[in-house]
């Protein structure tokens, strides 16, 4: 992939044709390791750098030339991204870059939004996510996700890791006390919160309402689970438990995972990508992504010299 | 500090010493300009704001305390006055006012000269006190003003006695005599007052028997003779004159025709009984006129010696007069007796309202609020539902009368009360079709504060039950409904206090000045939503504008006016405690 040209010349017709401007007025340094951020801003359909490593991965969800507009404003730009089944893949880059819309664009979150559209697709397991055929409910039921503030519901403890259950009508109280204490344990809150599960959510800290809200979006058993900056409202121990958590949730789900800490992605990721103003820049096995980056902008984005 | 960086460099040829002067010059002038701007130090501000708040509470408070003043002294027993003016006349009775006034020329004049003096020394101004005295079966008026120039003396007559009757208005006097089957059995103030003590409550509790029969059994009797009636009718007009099943049902109405006349001599012959046995009882009175008048002891609804009453006894009296107002039914043309007929009514009406209005306001505002895709329509009809609040309350009315009582309910009696036609059934005023008019009327409270609970319900609530995988409808049923039901509450604790106070609509759309029959009662169906009804807030208004004894209905008014205000605050006081208990679920330690 890394004497591939700068721009992919294999796209759909109408996609080349809207960004015939853009791809020739950009200039093609020959050696990428001399690429710019202002290149990469010029460039609507940049050619991301993916490690080879990646490939040998088996890939559960894998993006697809995605474009994504808000209104007129393009926020995501021709995105392609395998993310290997098992691991924990975390996306870096500046604010705004777009990593929080490509994650939300994963379970259709985004189709909230009004005014919202995209092009290309993204595939679970080999299917569409996008097709008009997929159920979203159903789809969204296959992946958790964690948001960046707990946000738990105003309910008991039980209720909030039980909602997806209670939503698909399921009301044998032995299952749902088993899935409870399973979903408890799995997000280490079980010893905490045992002798309370019937006591309001809301008297919970701040971080043990970020692992019940990692409780409630495995107890559903998802395929994927989706964190978008996941510790951020939270102080650094328990952000350390949160990153424990991920560690052992590792390998039974795929854990896609926001992040603007450098440290934490390095700590407890698998694979980094990174992104710039919409595109996705470098994206590989994070040892590489810190240690030996393939592109200067990278190089220069984690060890602090830019964003 | 970058101030005094640049400083040399623009005046270069300056010592430090002239540079700090004018810096410390100019900051000076600075400094007194802030002192003299008023809106630079913000107190202007702080006493516009509580400025307009206290004249807003003073206003309030004001009009609070004119109520329960006047509301609560209404029934504080007064002393019964004995005037005697100077052309001898004898007026009795309780002072209710007193003014001063400027007396006209003409009955200046004819007063003597020492009293005119004394007027003109008083700059014109006379003063006056309003006495009622009663007896208007005697007297053809209730009240009489004694000009101070034209009284002789007061006194206080020991055996002054009110009467509060079932008609005609208090009766003032002193007892004289005590009749029993024609036969005087006391003839002392003294004794007569023992025997009507003794005799009295026996004889109001006969008195409440004869009425229980009246209204009931006579009530149930008839309502069979108008059910067979009404099968006749509708016999006759599905099958014809001449088919069996109109005959049949003639023959039944017949039988239950004779059934119930049977039933209704025995009733009669029950009531008489009754009648003839508190007949027995007369109490003989004598006005301070020196006029007698015979009152049977039945018509008596509380009599009291007004001027030996200690302070236990006048308490009771207060308190048994409250109780009178708030769980008997009103006599005398409103004026007397209790409001509980109009409580009942303006409480029921204002639940059924706001059983219809919120449910209806909050699928409306969710539709707009969660559904509906921001655009020009829906703004139109967010504006739209905006100036619905600001529409007059009695076109509110007209509409109610016109659509729900003529179209509606004329249509429902075309259909299922074809045979009680041309009385309308439900195609008149009534509780339903008030509680309609007043849950349209209120609808746009409930809709503006659902929306904006609704707004702030946080957006990371509803992601992450889309997140879990939960449909629209789960979403807004388990997550933003409950949220926002503190703002519901909200609007339907404005909606309520809005409704149970309106009185316009009312007049056209069901509220009477007296119903014969409560809306819910013990009769299937029970609840009788056709039925018109009392409301305290039409009965202020009926008392204050069209009662005959208008200075007899003046202190009810307040009264009234006291109670609704009381009601209204309770109704509030219980949303409000709900809507507390619904937030306390939501309150987070945490953020």
């Amino acid at each position: 992939m890394g004497t591939n040209p700068v721009m992919d010349k294999s796209m759909t017709t109408t996609e080349s044709d809207l960004n015939t401007a853009a791809t020739t007025s950009v200039t093609q340094p020959d050696d990428r390791d001399q690429l710019t951020l202002e290149q990469i801003a010029a460039c609507d359909n940049f050619k991301s750098e993916i490690h080879d490593s990646l490939y040998q991965e088996t890939s559960i969800i894998n993006v697809k030339d995605f474009n994504l507009w808000y209104g007129t404003k393009q926020a995501l730009f021709n995105i392609n991204m395998p993310i290997a089944e098992g691991q924990v893949t975390a996306l870096v880059g500046p604010s705004g870059c777009g990593k929080s819309t490509l994650l939300r664009s994963v379970n259709r979150i985004n189709d909230l939004i009004d005014g919202l559209h995209i092009g290309g697709d993204m595939l679970l397991n080999g299917t569409s996510i996008y097709d008009k055929s997929v159920d979203v409910i159903e789809l969204r039921k296959r992946m958790g996700m964690v948001f960046q503030k707990p946000n738990p519901f105003p309910m008991s403890i039980f209720e909030n890791v039980v909602y997806s259950l209670r939503i698909d009508g399921e009301r044998n109280k032995g299952v749902l006390e088993e899935v409870c204490e399973r979903s408890l344990r799995g997000a280490a809150l079980w010893d905490e919160v045992k002798d309370r599960i019937h006591e309001s959510a809301l008297g919970l800290s701040g971080g043990q309402q970020q692992r019940l809200c990692i409780a409630r979006a495995i107890a559903a058993e998802p395929e994927v689970l989706l964190m978008d900056e996941p510790c951020s409202a939270l102080d650094p121990i328990a952000t350390g438990k949160i990153e424990d958590l991920v560690e052992e949730l590792r390998g039974e789900y795929t854990i896609l995972m926001v992040t603007h800490n450098m440290q934490q992605a390095s700590r407890a990721s698998n694979y980094t990508a990174f992104m710039y103003l919409g595109r996705l820049v470098e994206y590989g096995p994070t040892r590489d992504i810190f240690t030996n980056p393939h592109l200067r902008p990278t190089e220069d984005y984690i060890s602090g010299r830019f964003g | 500090m970058s101030t005094t960086l640049k400083e040399p460099q623009n005046t270069p040829a300056l010592p430090r010493e002239i540079i700090r002067g004018s810096m410390s010059a100019r900051k000076k002038a600075r400094g007194n300009r802030g002192g003299r701007s008023l809106l630079a130090k913000g107190e202007p501000m702080l006493w516009l704001t509580g400025g307009g708040l206290v004249v807003a509470v003073v206003m309030i408070i004001a009009l609070l305390t004119l109520v329960i003043i006047q509301g609560a002294v209404t029934f504080w027993p007064k002393p019964v006055v004995q005037f005697t003016l100077k052309d001898n006349t004898i007026y009795m009775g309780e002072v209710t006012r007193d003014d001063t006034y400027k007396p006209e020329p003409g009955v200046l004049n004819s007063l003597p000269a020492d009293v005119q003096a004394d007027i003109a020394a008083n700059e014109g101004w006379a003063h006056r006190e309003l006495v009622r005295t009663g007896n208007f079966d005697l007297t053809n008026t209730h009240f009489h003003w004694v000009e101070d120039f034209n009284s002789q003396g007061q006194t206080l007559p020991k055996w002054a006695t009110v009467i509060e009757r079932n008609s005609w208005g208090r009766f003032y006097g002193m007892p004289k005599s005590f009749l029993i089957d024609g036969k005087v059995v006391a003839d002392t103030p003294q004794a007569a007052w023992a025997e009507y003590i003794k005799y009295h409550d026996e004889v109001r509790e006969r008195w409440h028997e004869r009425r229980g029969l009246e209204k009931h059994d006579i009530g149930r009797e008839s309502r069979k003779v108008d059910h067979a009636r009404l099968e006749m009718k509708s016999a006759l007009l599905e099958h014809g004159k001449d088919s069996a099943e109109y005959r049949e049902a003639q023959a039944n109405y017949d039988a239950i025709e004779a059934q119930v006349n049977v039933a209704y001599a025995k009733i009669r012959e029950e009531i008489n009984a009754l009648n003839a046995e508190n007949d027995r009882y007369q109490l003989v009175m004598e006005t301070a006129q020196g006029q007698e008048k015979q009152l049977g002891l039945a018509e008596i609804v509380r009599a009291y010696p007004a001027n030996q009453l200690g302070l236990g006894g006048k308490i009771s009296l207060y308190l048994s007069r409250w109780w009178e107002f708030l769980s008997d039914e009103p006599r005398e043309a409103n004026s007397e007796g209790g409001v509980f007929p109009a409580i009942f009514g303006t409480v029921a009406m204002t639940l059924i309202m706001s059983v219809l209005v919120v449910p209806f306001g909050v699928l409306a505002s969710l539709y707009l609020r969660e559904y509906a895709k921001a655009g020009p329509m829906i703004s139109a009809v967010r504006i739209a539902i905006n100036n619905l609040a600001g529409v007059p309350s009695i076109v509110f009315g007209v509409f109610g009368l016109g659509f729900f009582c003529y179209v509606v309910g004329g249509t429902i009696d075309e259909v299922f009360f074809k045979a009680s036609l041309p009385n309308p059934t439900f195609g008149t005023g009534g509780l339903l079709w008030a509680a309609l008019t007043l849950a349209l009327l209120t609808l746009p409270v409930v809709i503006v504060s659902t929306e904006e609970a609704l707004a702030a319900v946080p957006g990371s609530m509803r992601e992450g039950s889309y997140g879990c995988g939960a449909s629209k409808w789960q979403t807004i049923r388990r997550i933003v409904l409950p949220r926002a039901m503190p703002g519901v509450m909200t609007g339907a604790i404005l909606a309520m206090a809005r409704g149970a106070g309106e009185v316009a609509p009312l007049m056209l759309v069901g509220a009477v000045k007296l119903a014969p029959e409560l809306p819910i009662d013990g009769v299937y169906p029970f609840l009788h939503a056709q039925r018109s009804f009392m409301h305290l807030g039409f009965h202020v208004y009926d008392l204050g504008f069209q009662s005959q004894n208008a200075e007899a209905a003046k202190p009810m008014v307040f009264t009234t006016t006291l109670l609704l205000i009381c009601i209204v605050a309770f109704l509030n006081l219980f949303a409000i405690w709900l809507r507390a208990r619904l937030r306390r679920k939501f309150v987070s330690s945490q953020f």
